[in-house]
C-alpha cells in the first residue's frame, strides 16, 4: 500500500478534477471545499513523500509493474519530492486566495482546471521518462492554457494565443528532440538513456549532440530563458494574477529539467555533450538577469513589473545551474525554493493592489487597507530583490559564493549585484508611486474614493487574500529561520544530483533494495 | 524512401514555420498543424524505415519486424496536437471575436498610459 503512494500525487488530482467538472457543476461551494481538500491532502502526501526521500534513498514505481526501461517509471529522489512539496504547498496559498478573491467565480471550471494542472505539475517532476515528461508538460500546458484565459477580455484572449502558439511550438521542438535521442539510443527511459549514452562512440554521436541542444532549448523555453521569454511577460502580466502567482511553478519546472536531464543522462562526464551547454547557457542567463531588472525598472503596469520580477529570478537561479556544479546547484535549489515563494507572494500582492486601484503604477488616491498592502508590498520586492532580511539575500549569497571560482566570476557578481540594484530601485519607483505619491493627491470627495476602478469590492473587505499573502511570507521567514536545514537538504540534493549512479541502479533494478 | 520521407519532414516543417511567421490567427494554426504532421513523421521515422514488416516479435521463427515504440509515440503525439489545435482554435476565435482583429501580436498602443488610470 505504501509503495502506491508515490501516484497519489497524480491520481488524486486527476480524479478530483473531473469529479468536480461532472458532479460539482453548479455546486460552487462543493468545488472549493473538494478543491481545497484535495490541496490540504496533497500537502499531506508530499510532505510524507519527502519524508521517505529525505534519508537519500531512490524510490521507483513501476507502472503496470513493467521493468524500467519497458515500462513508464515514477522517480522519487529527493530532488523530485523538494518540487512537489513546494508545488503543493504553494497550491494551498494560491487556491486559498483565489476563493477569498472571487477570482474562480469570474469564469467556469477554475477548481477543474487548477487540480488538472498540479497534476501535470506533480508528473513533471516525478517522472522517469523523457517522453512521459512531454506529455506530463502537455497535461500541465493544457490546464495552464485554460487557467491564462479565465474570465476572458480581449487583452487576455490575446495573450493567450501568443501563449498557447508558443508553447505549441515548444511541444513540436521536444517532440523532435526526443525522436533524435531516441533514433539515437533507442530508450527513453532517463536512466537507461544515461547508460546509453555514455556507451555510444565518440564517433557516432553528431546526433546526439543535436539532441542535447534541442531539449535544452525546450527546457530554456519553459524556464524563459532570455531569447527564449518573449512569451513570459504578456502572458503572466494578462493571466488572472492568481493563476500567475501558480504559473511562478511552471518556469522552475523548466529549471527543474535542465537540472535533472544535464546532471543525468548529459552529465558533467559525458564526454560527447561535455561543454556543449556551460559555454552559452550562462551568458543566456546573465542576460536574462538584466533584461529582467530592465524590465522590472520600466515597467508600467503592475502585472508587468511582477513578469519581470520573476524574470529576473529566473535569470538568477539559471545562473547557478549553468555552472553545473555541486556547490552552485545546492544554492540554485535553495535559491529556487525562495524563488517560486517569492515571485507568486508579488503576484498576489499585485493583485491586491489591481482589485484596488486598477493595473497601472501611477499615483491614485489612498485605498482601502493600504497599510497592511504596502507593508506585504515591501516585504514581497524586498524578498524579490534580494535584500536582507528574507531568504532571498541568503539565496543570492549562496549564488554568489559558489560562483566564487568560476571563470566568469567578475561578471556573474557584477551582473548579479547590478541586477539587485537596478531591481530594487524599479521596486522602489513601483511602491513609491503606488503608496506615497497617492497621499499628495487633493483629495476629492469622499464618495468616490470608495469607487474602485476595476472589479468590484465586497462590502466587507474579505479576509482569506491577506491569509494566503501571510501564508506566503510565512513560507519566505521559515526559509531564513530555518535556513541551515534548508541549506543542508539542498545540498543533500545536490550531492544526490552529482552522483547519479544510485538513480540510475534503483530505476533498472540492478540493485536490490 | 529515405529521400522522400526526409523531404517531406523538411519541406512540411519549412512550410510550417514560414505559416507561423505570417502573424495571423489562421495561418499560424495551420502553420501549427503542418508542423505537427512533420514531427509525427518524423516520430515515426526515428524506428527505422521498415515496409511490409508486423510491429511483432516473433518468437518461433526469425522474421523481421518494425520497432512498435515509435508508432505508440506517434499516436500519444498525434492524439495531444489534435486537443492543441482545437484549444488554439477556440482561443484564437475568442480572441478574434472579442477584438475583431485576427493577427497573433499583442497591440502596442493599448500598452500606453492613454488608456484610463
Amino acid at each position: 500500500m505504501m509503495e502506491h503512494l508515490l501516484i497519489a500525487p497524480v491520481v488524486l488530482p486527476a480524479l478530483v478534477a473531473p469529479f468536480i467538472i461532472m458532479v460539482l457543476r453548479h455546486h460552487l461551494d462543493l468545488q472549493r471545499i473538494f478543491s481545497l481538500a484535495s490541496a490540504v491532502l496533497l500537502a499531506g502526501i508530499t510532505l510524507a513523500l519527502a519524508a521517505k526521500a529525505a534519508d537519500g534513498s531512490v524510490h521507483v514505481y513501476e507502472l503496470g509493474d513493467w521493468p524500467a526501461p519497458f515500462g513508464i517509471v515514477l522517480v522519487l529522489d529527493r530532488l523530485s519530492a523538494m518540487m512537489i512539496v513546494l508545488t503543493s504547498l504553494l497550491a494551498l496559498p494560491v487556491l486559498l486566495y483565489a476563493i477569498g478573491s472571487g477570482w474562480d467565480t469570474r469564469g467556469s471550471n477554475f477548481h477543474a482546471l487548477f487540480q488538472f494542472q498540479l497534476m501535470g505539475i506533480m508528473g513533471a517532476f516525478l517522472t522517469g521518462d523523457a517522453f512521459n515528461l512531454f506529455v506530463f508538460f502537455e497535461v500541465l500546458l493544457i490546464a495552464s492554457y485554460g487557467l491564462m484565459i479565465h474570465s476572458g477580455g480581449t487583452r487576455r484572449f490575446q495573450a493567450g494565443v501568443q501563449y498557447v502558439v508558443f508553447n505549441l511550438l515548444g511541444s513540436t521542438l521536444f517532440l523532435f528532440a526526443l525522436g533524435t535521442l531516441y533514433s539515437v539510443t533507442g530508450t527513453l527511459n532517463m536512466a537507461d538513456l544515461a547508460v546509453k549514452v555514455s556507451q555510444i562512440p565518440a564517433e557516432d554521436t553528431a546526433l546526439l549532440r543535436v539532441g542535447a541542444v534541442m531539449l535544452l532549448l525546450v527546457f530554456a523555453i519553459k524556464a524563459s530563458l532570455l531569447p527564449l521569454h518573449f512569451w513570459l511577460p504578456s502572458a503572466y502580466a494578462n493571466a488572472p494574477m492568481p493563476v500567475a502567482a501558480l504559473f511562478a511553478i511552471m518556469t522552475k519546472v523548466g529549471a527543474y529539467s535542465i537540472l535533472r536531464i544535464y546532471t543525468l543522462v548529459f552529465g558533467p562526464e559525458v564526454e560527447a555533450t561535455a561543454g556543449l551547454t556551460e559555454s552559452w547557457l550562462l551568458p543566456a542567463a546573465l542576460l536574462t538577469l538584466g533584461a529582467g531588472a530592465i524590465g522590472v525598472l520600466g515597467s508600467k503596469k503592475l502585472g508587468r513589473l511582477a513578469a519581470f520580477g520573476a524574470i529576473a529570478s529566473m535569470g538568477t537561479l539559471l545562473i547557478a545551474i549553468s555552472l553545473f556544479t555541486q556547490t552552485a546547484a545546492a544554492a540554485a535549489l535553495y535559491y529556487l525554493v525562495h524563488s517560486t515563494l517569492a515571485a507568486a507572494l508579488l503576484f498576489l500582492v499585485a493583485d491586491l493592489v489591481m482589485e484596488r486601484q486598477g493595473q497601472w503604477i501611477l499615483p491614485q488616491l489612498p485605498m482601502p487597507q493600504t497599510g497592511l498592502i504596502s507593508a506585504l508590498f515591501f516585504a514581497a520586492a524586498i524578498a524579490l530583490a534580494g535584500m536582507p532580511p528574507l531568504s532571498g539575500f541568503l539565496g543570492k549569497l549562496l549564488v554568489l559564493d559558489a560562483t566564487r571560482g568560476a571563470a566568469l566570476a567578475p561578471w556573474i557578481w557584477g551582473v548579479i549585484l547590478l541586477g539587485s540594484l537596478v531591481t530594487i530601485i524599479g521596486m522602489a519607483r513601483a511602491g513609491s508611486l503606488l503608496f506615497w505619491k497617492g497621499h499628495g493627491l487633493p483629495a476629492e470627495d469622499p464618495g468616490t474614493i470608495e469607487e474602485p476602478p476595476v472589479g468590484t469590492l465586497p462590502a466587507r473587505p474579505a479576509q482569506l487574500p491577506f491569509v494566503a499573502c501571510f501564508g506566503l511570507l510565512g513560507g519566505l521567514v521559515a526559509l531564513t529561520v530555518f535556513a541551515g536545514p534548508a541549506t543542508r537538504y539542498a545540498e543533500a540534493t545536490a550531492a544526490q544530483l552529482y552522483a547519479p549512479s544510485a538513480y540510475i541502479d534503483t530505476v533498472l533494478g540492478r540493485t536490490e533494495e | 524512401m529515405e529521400l522522400l520521407v526526409a523531404s517531406a519532414v523538411g519541406i512540411l516543417t519549412a512550410a510550417g514555420i514560414y505559416l507561423i511567421l505570417r502573424r495571423r490567427s489562421f495561418p499560424v494554426i495551420l502553420g501549427l498543424s503542418l508542423l505537427t504532421y512533420a514531427v509525427n513523421v518524423f516520430l515515426f521515422a526515428t524506428g527505422r524505415l521498415v515496409t511490409g514488416a508486423p510491429p511483432i516479435l516473433n518468437k518461433y521463427e526469425e522474421v523481421a519486424y518494425t520497432d512498435p515504440l515509435p508508432q505508440a509515440l506517434v499516436l500519444t503525439a498525434i492524439v495531444i496536437s489534435f486537443g492543441m489545435t482545437a484549444v488554439v482554435v477556440m482561443i484564437a476565435l475568442g480572441a478574434y471575436l472579442s477584438s475583431r482583429d485576427d493577427g497573433t501580436a499583442m497591440p502596442v498602443e493599448a500598452d500606453g498610459a492613454e488608456e484610463d488610470a
